[in-house]
């Protein structure tokens, strides 16, 4: 496993997901500056990422949408507040309409992600996600579950087709 | 996707919810409180403010449904509503499953031939 630790706060709704990569910083910055690298792992196999717009730089936006089994797209955004090649980045993430404009009835999600070169040349990443409201964690919950079921269905697929 | 269509009343609760939450000493009520009943007039003994001040927070936290009050004899006993505080974690819970999901995707990435051709 590759996550190493989860620090959940139930009193300021925070999450902190800590997780150690056996590879340079460099790289594993890359699978955020990269949006061929992005789109690969931001959406699950069966809602893919498709990212549109990316401008790592502070005041930047990133815009991508997701696809899901019936071809529907869902749409969504980051603004870039703040990067630190290769230490730092600062991103609030929201939903987007069809045309990809925000949707500014809801709810955003603030991250922070830091990089940390570690003695063995491994990198530990710490994602810490913060949400305004209860209300704005069960909105992204309830997106989130729908694409996880997918991801299941998703794997159980790539099974079948190895054997 | 069916979002944004909370029911008002959830959408109430949720804000009463964070109200209640938002604050230090009502976050220590709720910590006391969920260990054992506490009257009312003990809670406003720890605290350095009011008796009224505290009554306050008290009323506060029994809106937002993260405690209960009842009368005992001449005392007002508080206690702590678990469920409410366990609903929240299930949520943190759900989304922790979908960020591990996440990191998953993230390790087989960044396992790939730098040169990046996709499988």
């Amino acid at each position: 496993m590759t996550v190493t630790d989860v620090r959940k706060d139930l009193t300021t709704l925070t999450m902190m997901v800590v997780s150690e990569w056996d590879a340079p910083i460099a790289r594993v910055w890359q699978l955020w500056a990269d949006p061929r690298k992005l789109e690969r792992w931001w959406g699950p196999p069966t809602y893919p990422a498709t990212v549109v717009e990316h401008d790592l730089r502070p005041g930047g936006k990133v815009s991508y949408f997701m696809t899901g089994p019936e071809g529907e797209q869902h749409h969504g955004w980051w603004k870039v507040v703040g990067v630190e090649e290769p230490h730092r980045l600062d991103l609030e993430d929201g939903f987007a309409d069809t045309e990809g404009k925000p949707d500014d009835a809801m709810p955003t999600t603030q991250f922070t992600v830091t990089f940390a070169e570690l003695p063995s040349g491994a990198t530990r990443m710490l994602i810490e996600t913060r949400f305004p409201s209860r209300e704005a964690m069960e909105q992204m919950i309830e997106m989130g579950m729908e694409e996880g079921l997918a991801a299941a269905m998703g794997q159980i697929d790539a099974i079948l087709a190895a054997v | 996707m069916v979002v944004g269509e909370l029911r008002a009343t959830e959408a109430v609760r949720t804000d009463l919810l964070f109200h209640a939450l938002a604050d230090a000493t009502r976050r220590d009520i709720v910590r006391l409180v969920l260990q054992g009943e506490h009257s009312v007039s003990d809670l406003a003994r720890r605290y350095p403010m009011s008796f009224a001040a505290v009554q306050k927070h008290v009323a506060v936290l029994e809106r937002a449904d993260l405690i209960t009050k009842h009368q005992r004899g001449r005392e007002r006993i508080v206690r702590g509503r678990i469920d409410a505080v366990r609903d929240v974690n299930r949520l943190l819970d759900e989304l922790e499953a979908s960020w591990r999901d996440r990191m998953q995707r993230f390790g087989d990435v960044l396992a790939e031939p730098d040169e990046g051709e996709h499988p």
